[in-house]
C-alpha cells in the first residue's frame, strides 16, 4: 500500500446489536496526516464506528485496514490478542469522560502504558511525561492525582497519557462534550496543535465550528449511514443532502 | 453478679480467645484464597468456569454453615477425609465464608467504571494487564470495608465451632458452666472477648481503609 493513501480504511463496515443495525455498510479512507470530523445525531453510530477503528466494539462486518494491516482479521484467540493489542499501540483514543486512572498520579497515568509494554526505563519515562504534558501545557500538574485537575486539564491528561505511546493515529469521541464550555478551547486548542504537527485525527464532535476550522473532511452521520462527506467548506455551507441541511439548521442555526 | 469467680477464670477465657484468634486469622486467610479464586472463576471468559464459581457461591449461601461443618467433620470420615476439629473448623469456615467474599470481591471489581478498562485496553494492554494494573488496584481499596463486615460475620462464626467441640471462647464457656454452674458469668466472658476482638479488629480494617482511600 502506498504511503499516503488509505492509511486508515474501513470497508463495508456493519454493526449489529442483536437485530438492530447501528452501521449500515459503511465504508471510508483516511490518508495519513488527514483530519476527518465525524458528526451527526446522537445515536447515529459516531462512536460505535470509531472504536471500530481499534475494535473496542469489534465490527459484525466488513474489514478495518490500519497502514496495511488489517485491524480486524479473523486469528485464534490468543494470536487475535496479540495482534489487537499491538494494533491498539499505534491508535490513541480520547474518550468523552476522561478515564483517566483515579489511583495514577498524572505522571503515572502518562508513563504507565510505555513503561509497561516498551520497557523503558523509570529516567526515560520521567522525560517522556515532562515532554508530553509540556506539549499539553500540563508540566506544572505532573505529581497531581486526577481528582485534584478541572476537566480541561483532565482531558489534556488524557491526550497526553494516549501520545505517550506516540501513536500514528489519534481517535476522539467528543472530548469536549463533557467540559464546561469555559474549558473547551484549552482542549481544542491542544487538538490544533496536533493537527498543525500533522497528527492523523478522526475526530467524533458536536462542534461545528472547531470542525471547520480544523477538519479536511467532514463525515455526516444519520442512523447508521454515512449521509453526506466532503471538505468542510462543502458539507457546512453548501449540503446536498436534506438531512445533512436539518442537521445543520439545528446546531449552526444561530449563526446562518 | 460472681465477679470473683470471673476473675479467678478469666485466664482461661484468654487461653480460649488464643485460639478463637488463631482460628480466625487461618479462616480469614482461607476465605481470601477463596474468594479470590471464585472471583476469577466467577468473572472467568469461560462458561463453565463461571458455572463452578455460581454453584459454588450458591451452594455454600444457601445451607447453614453448621450442616456444613458437621457435613465435613461428621460425614468426611465416610468418604476419607480424617480431620480433626480444628482442621476442620477452619477448613469448613474458610470455604464457607469465602463463598461470601467472593461475592465482595466480585462486587468491587464490576463497580469500576468499564471505561477504565477500555482506556487501558486502548493503550495496549493485555486483559490481564488492565485488569492487574488498572481494575484490580481500584477495587482492592474499594473491597476493604466489605471485606471487613465478612470478616466481622466469621469472627462472631467462629462460635459455631464450638458444636464440633473445638476449645475456643464458646466451647470453653459451656466447658465451665459444668463444673461452676454460672451461665450467666461464662457466657459474659466470652462476649466480652469477642467483642475485643471484634473491636480491635474493626479498628484495623478501618485504617487500612482510611490509608489506601483515594482523595
Ligand atoms: N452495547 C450496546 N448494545 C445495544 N445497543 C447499543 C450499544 N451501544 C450502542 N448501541 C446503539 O447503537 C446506536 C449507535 O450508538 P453510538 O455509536 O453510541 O451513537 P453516537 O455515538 O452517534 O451517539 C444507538 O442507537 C445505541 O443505542
Ligand atoms: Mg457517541
Amino acid at each position: 500500500m502506498s504511503d499516503t493513501q488509505n492509511f486508515v480504511e474501513i470497508r463495508n463496515a456493519r454493526k449489529s446489536y442483536g437485530y438492530i443495525e447501528v452501521l449500515k455498510d459503511i465504508s471510508l479512507n483516511v490518508e495519513r496526516g488527514q483530519i476527518v470530523a465525524i458528526i451527526g445525531p446522537s445515536g447515529s453510530g459516531k462512536s460505535t464506528l470509531l472504536r471500530a477503528i481499534n475494535d473496542l466494539d469489534p465490527l459484525t462486518g466488513g474489514e478495518v485496514w490500519l497502514d496495511g494491516v488489517q485491524v480486524n482479521k479473523t486469528l485464534p484467540h490468543r494470536q487475535y490478542e496479540k495482534h489487537i493489542n499491538q494494533m491498539r499501540e499505534h491508535v490513541g483514543m480520547v474518550f468523552q469522560h476522561f478515564n483517566l486512572f483515579p489511583h495514577l498520579t498524572v505522571r503515572e497515568n502518562v508513563t504507565m502504558a510505555p513503561r509497561l509494554l516498551k520497557g523503558i526505563s523509570k529516567e526515560e519515562a520521567d522525560q517522556l511525561a515532562e515532554e508530553q504534558l509540556r506539549h499539553v501545557g500540563l508540566l506544572d500538574r505532573i505529581d497531581y492525582y486526577p481528582s485534584r485537575l478541572s476537566g480541561g486539564q483532565k482531558q489534556r491528561c488524557a491526550i497526553a497519557r494516549a501520545l505517550a505511546m506516540k501513536p500514528k493515529l489519534m481517535l476522539f469521541d467528543e472530548a469536549t462534550s463533557a467540559l464546561d464550555p469555559e474549558l473547551v478551547e484549552e482542549v481544542n486548542l491542544v487538538m490544533k496543535k496536533l493537527a498543525e504537527e500533522h497528527m492523523t485525527m478522526i475526530i467524533v464532535t458536536h462542534e461545528m465550528d472547531f470542525a471547520a476550522s480544523v477538519c479536511d473532511r467532514v463525515l455526516f452521520m444519520d442512523q447508521g449511514y454515512v449521509v453526506e462527506e466532503g471538505p468542510p467548506e462543502v458539507v457546512f455551507k453548501n449540503p446536498k443532502e436534506e438531512r445533512t441541511r436539518a442537521f445543520l439548521r439545528k446546531h449552526l442555526g444561530a449563526n446562518k | 453478679m460472681d465477679f470473683e469467680l470471673m476473675l479467678r477464670i478469666y485466664p482461661f477465657f484468654l487461653k480460649a480467645a488464643v485460639v478463637t484468634i488463631e482460628l480466625s486469622v487461618l479462616t480469614t486467610i482461607l476465605g481470601l484464597v477463596c474468594g479470590a479464586l471464585g472471583t476469577a472463576a466467577r468473572l472467568s471468559r469461560h462458561w463453565y468456569l463461571r458455572a463452578i464459581g455460581a454453584a459454588y457461591v450458591s451452594v455454600i449461601r444457601g445451607t447453614p454453615a453448621l450442616i456444613q461443618l458437621f457435613l465435613l467433620y461428621f460425614g468426611g470420615p465416610q468418604i476419607g477425609i480424617q480431620l480433626d476439629a480444628f482442621e476442620a473448623g477452619v477448613i469448613g469456615l474458610g470455604v464457607n465464608i469465602g463463598a461470601y467474599m467472593t461475592e465482595t470481591m466480585r462486587g468491587s471489581i464490576i463497580a469500576i467504571d468499564k471505561g477504565q478498562t477500555e482506556a487501558a485496553r486502548t493503550l495496549g494492554l493485555s486483559r490481564f494487564q488492565a485488569f492487574r494494573k488498572v481494575v484490580l488496584p481500584q477495587a482492592l481499596r474499594l473491597m476493604i470495608r466489605p471485606l471487613g463486615v465478612n470478616i466481622n460475620a466469621l469472627i462472631k462464626g467462629t462460635a459455631l465451632v464450638a458444636a464440633i467441640s473445638v476449645v475456643e471462647l464458646t466451647y470453653t464457656a459451656q466447658r465451665y458452666i459444668g463444673s461452676t454452674y454460672k451461665p450467666f458469668e461464662m457466657f459474659l466472658l466470652s462476649g466480652l472477648l469477642y467483642m475485643v476482638i471484634i473491636y480491635v479488629t474493626g479498628k484495623g480494617i478501618s485504617y487500612l481503609d482510611r490509608k489506601v482511600r483515594l482523595t
